[in-house]
């Protein structure tokens, strides 16, 4: 038996706030690609703009960002939850909810992304 | 903000708590406090409306040609283009005010004169881009 009591999760708020940040990079950077990719683009039309998802590492960079995007708006939609919401019971359905449409958002945009 | 009774003087004297999501609209903030709560504001839209009608629109861009025009006739109609405005708006502020937070979190600019500068800078960058953007989707040019 020790003495000390581990009070709190050590180091779970850091992690969140530092995913939050490294998440929020991966993004801004895939808006970059994406912009100078659209601006190539000779003309946008089904085919080029199809085309350019076709791509194997356009599926996984946009993937990518889509992972960090559903992880970056976990943690930004608890903090606003935590904030706001006091009663227990709503801020667990709240948060539950907030995971199940996250995961069903990131399970929609795979497939969308392997139907090209 | 609640008032608590002043033993001295029997006066209500004002007494501060954190500012409830209600409160928002009865202070007035700082720049670098709009900033902040526009952060919040664009990044609950963006969560709320962004990311289901990004998701659809996305779908109905990819899965084929008859779609396609589906995507263009859904994006031609004006009710359509001030939402995408809005969110348009939502994520250049959002994407704006990110970065100032990541050069806080770098300890640069935390004095009160430069914080209250990158603010203006935020509000200033955010807003000209949504306005090109508006004038792209309004189809100015």
């Amino acid at each position: 038996m020790t003495t000390k009591r581990l009070i709190v999760g050590a180091h779970y708020g850091l992690r969140d706030w530092l995913a939050q940040r490294i998440t929020a990079v991966v993004m801004a950077l895939y808006t970059l690609v994406l912009l100078g990719w659209l601006f190539a683009l000779p003309e946008l039309t089904y085919g080029t703009w199809a085309g350019m998802f076709a791509s194997t590492w356009m599926k996984v960079l946009s993937l990518l960002a889509l992972v960090a995007l559903v992880w970056h708006a976990w943690v930004g939609v608890r903090d606003i939850f935590m904030d706001y919401i006091k009663p227990a019971g709503l801020r667990l359905l709240l948060l539950t909810a907030t995971i199940v449409v996250l995961v069903g958002y990131a399970l929609w945009a795979v497939t969308i992304l392997w139907s090209v | 903000m609640t008032d608590a009774v002043d033993k001295a003087t029997g006066r209500a004297r004002p007494e501060f708590r954190n500012i409830h999501v209600t409160q928002i609209a009865g202070y007035r903030l700082p720049l670098a406090g709009i900033v902040s709560i526009l952060h919040r504001i664009s990044g609950a839209l963006l969560f709320l409306v962004g990311l289901p009608f990004a998701l659809y629109l996305f779908q109905q861009s990819l899965l084929s040609e008859i779609s396609f025009d589906n995507y263009r006739a859904i994006v031609s109609h004006w009710f359509a283009k001030l939402v995408l405005l809005g969110l348009a708006w939502a994520y250049l502020h959002h994407l704006c005010a990110g970065i100032r937070y990541l050069f806080l979190d770098l300890d640069i600019g935390v004095d009160k004169a430069a914080s209250r500068s990158s603010a203006a800078v935020v509000m200033a960058i955010s807003l000209t881009l949504t306005f090109l953007v508006a004038l792209k989707i309004f189809g100015v040019f």
